[in-house]
């Protein structure tokens, strides 16, 4: 649904994307991670058809973002990181007239209004100010207008920011039902557990490019390369920690209480063979296992590693 | 026929608070308050009786007054219709829509100019009292408004286009501003500068030149005390070309309507070839 190829763009001397390469599949929900000015919100909005890339090719729904601008924004939803509301508009006046600039027939716009606001939770503020509402309120209607003219695509940039637990939790729920809904939802956050949880796939992205994508678990697995096992001792865990950390494909080995977190880069086999190790070596082993890493720390393994840290 | 979104949601912010009958109120204060203390002043100098020859200075004083307020006021309308867009955040969504850049600015204009006209609009019990007493024709009366109209709309365009050009409303504002003083003021002293320098000292008045002659012409104060009946400052004003008002409406339509275009021109995404682009 979303074909990013190669798409580079430059303000000044600084490049802000440097060959982007990203393709989102037709109602699956993409999580688009990296750190700030990594180029996330640029890449949204060419999407969006905010701004033109210098170089590359951006499709939407097969719908070339520079040559058919508007067919794109027909078919898209965009939210952006930091946007403003109209003071003295009601919520029900605010809906009406974003309906009205997407050239949506008078009849009926009440009932999609009414349909909208209850899809995020606002079915009792038609007629209050939206100046008046509260921040989380705002980003709901902020995402209710983005479904204004029922587009396929949704492009959300940072759609939880700067939200409390409570309406970061609200807004997570509507993302998710409209996942179920099939639209194909594009959307970057610095809060990546939630990512993780809201996404079938994520891409990591650091100085302007794609570093790694896949589905969440393909990326926590993908990190550095190096995986994190704990070796838990009935003793002597200071000692084996000593013992591991000038070993081959041991880049880190640390001892918490009667366990040893070791960052090892090996297969497998590998793996199986520094047990044999360990044990040979003469420590009673308890336990040797893998520690599934979650998606900020694949996150910092990553882009760490990108920046040669 | 559907209206334009942008100036439906406008016009209902704009007609909805209360600063708006503030501003007609103080508007026709300010003129009113001038138009009847001339009247009294006049009076007060002759108590018991009116000169009715007197009513056609006060209608060229109040239609001076009106111009000048004009002159402060459109500008300061139109000089924040984008940049406080994007200074509010609003333009992005705005422009993601199926809006074309031109409607934007289109409905922008149209509502800033409607509210123009309802402050002149407003001010037709005033120039009744002048009326009265007569010393002018109703067809220069609707001269004088049709020249409104006109400058009104070249006001409100540069507002416009300062607006789209600057990221911030208060550069935007003071551009406007700027220009619009070198419009009022700058043409006139620029083309009577013109005309001493090339002007042979004698007894036979030299001929205008024809810079001169056509500044003078696209002078608003210039123009619409000649729409009133009053000479050119230099020269017997002559025609060139077409008379003096249709110099001033083409001209300035023109101008108007390019300043307009070229607004609604830098709301599309361009590529970065310099610093920055819009958005930032």
């Amino acid at each position: 649904m979303i074909s990013i190829r190669g798409l580079t763009k430059r303000f000044g001397r600084t490049m802000a994307l440097d060959g982007f390469t990203l393709e989102v599949q037709r109602g699956s929900v993409c999580g688009l991670i990296g750190p700030n000015g990594a180029g996330k919100t640029t890449a949204m909005s060419i999407l969006a058809t905010l701004q033109l890339p210098d170089e590359g090719d951006a499709l939407v729904g097969g719908l070339n973002v520079v040559e058919n601008p508007a067919g794109v924004r027909a078919l898209t939803g965009y939210m952006p990181d930091f946007f403003g509301v109209y003071d003295g508009l009601r919520v029900w006046e605010y809906l009406d007239f974003f309906a009205s600039a997407y050239y949506l027939p008078e009849g009926g716009r009440n009932r999609l209004i009414g349909n909208l606001l209850e899809l995020v939770n606002l079915g009792d503020k038609g007629d209050c100010y939206v100046d008046l509402l509260s921040r989380g309120m705002k980003q709901r209607l902020a995402l209710a207008r983005c479904l204004v003219h029922d587009p396929e695509v949704l492009i959300l940039d940072e759609p939880a920011s700067g939200l409390d637990p409570r309406a970061r939790a609200e807004v997570k729920e509507i993302i998710r039902q409209l996942g179920r809904m099939g639209k194909t939802v594009l959307i970057s956050s610095h809060i990546l557990p939630e990512l993780a949880e809201l996404c079938d796939r994520v891409a990591i992205m650091e100085n302007g490019r794609v570093v790694v994508s896949g589905t969440v678990d393909e990326v926590t697995a993908a990190g550095s390369g190096s995986r994190l096992i704990v070796v838990e001792v009935v003793e002597g865990a200071g000692d084996l920690a000593r013992w591991l950390a000038p070993r081959d494909g041991v880049s880190l080995a640390e001892a918490d209480g009667r366990s040893v977190r070791v960052f090892f880069r090996g297969d497998r086999n590998e793996q199986a063979a520094l047990l044999r190790e360990i044990v040979a070596g003469g420590y009673a082993v308890t336990q040797f296992h893998e520690v599934r890493r979650n998606l900020e720390e694949a996150f910092m393994a990553v882009t760490g590693e990108v920046n040669g840290r | 026929m559907k209206l334009n979104p942008v100036l439906l949601r406008e016009m209902r912010q704009r007609f909805r608070t209360f600063r708006t009958p503030l501003i007609v109120s103080l508007y026709l204060l300010v003129v009113g308050g001038l138009c009847l203390g001339y009247i009294y002043l006049r009076w007060r100098h002759m108590p018991g009786f009116y000169q009715p020859g007197r009513s056609r200075e006060l209608f060229i004083t109040l239609s001076m007054v009106q111009l000048i307020l004009l002159a402060f006021v459109t500008p300061g309308l139109t000089s924040g219709a984008i940049s406080a867009e994007r200074e509010k955040q609003t333009l992005n969504v705005l422009l993601v829509t199926r809006l074309k850049p031109l409607g934007i600015v289109a409905g922008k204009m149209v509502s800033s100019c409607a509210f123009m006209v309802l402050l002149i609009v407003a001010t037709l019990p005033l120039y009744n009292v002048i009326l009265l007493y007569g010393g002018f024709s109703p067809g220069q009366m609707l001269g004088v408004f049709a020249f409104y109209l006109v400058t009104i709309f070249l006001f409100g365009s540069v507002g416009m286009a300062c607006s789209a050009f600057f990221q911030r409303t208060g550069p935007s504002t003071v551009a406007a501003y700027g220009v619009v003083f070198a419009v009022m003021v700058g043409t006139i002293l620029l083309g009577g500068f013109i005309y001493e320098v090339s002007r042979v000292p004698g007894p036979v008045p030299a001929p205008v030149p024809v810079i001169s002659q056509l500044l003078q012409d696209l002078n608003p104060p210039v123009v619409m005390m000649r729409i009133l009946g009053e000479g050119a400052p230099f020269g017997p004003g002559r025609d060139l070309v077409m008379p003096y008002w249709g110099i001033y409406s083409a001209f300035y339509l023109l101008v108007s309507v390019l300043l307009l275009v070229w607004s609604a021109a830098r709301l599309k995404p361009r590529r970065a070839g310099g610093r920055t682009t819009w958005r930032q």
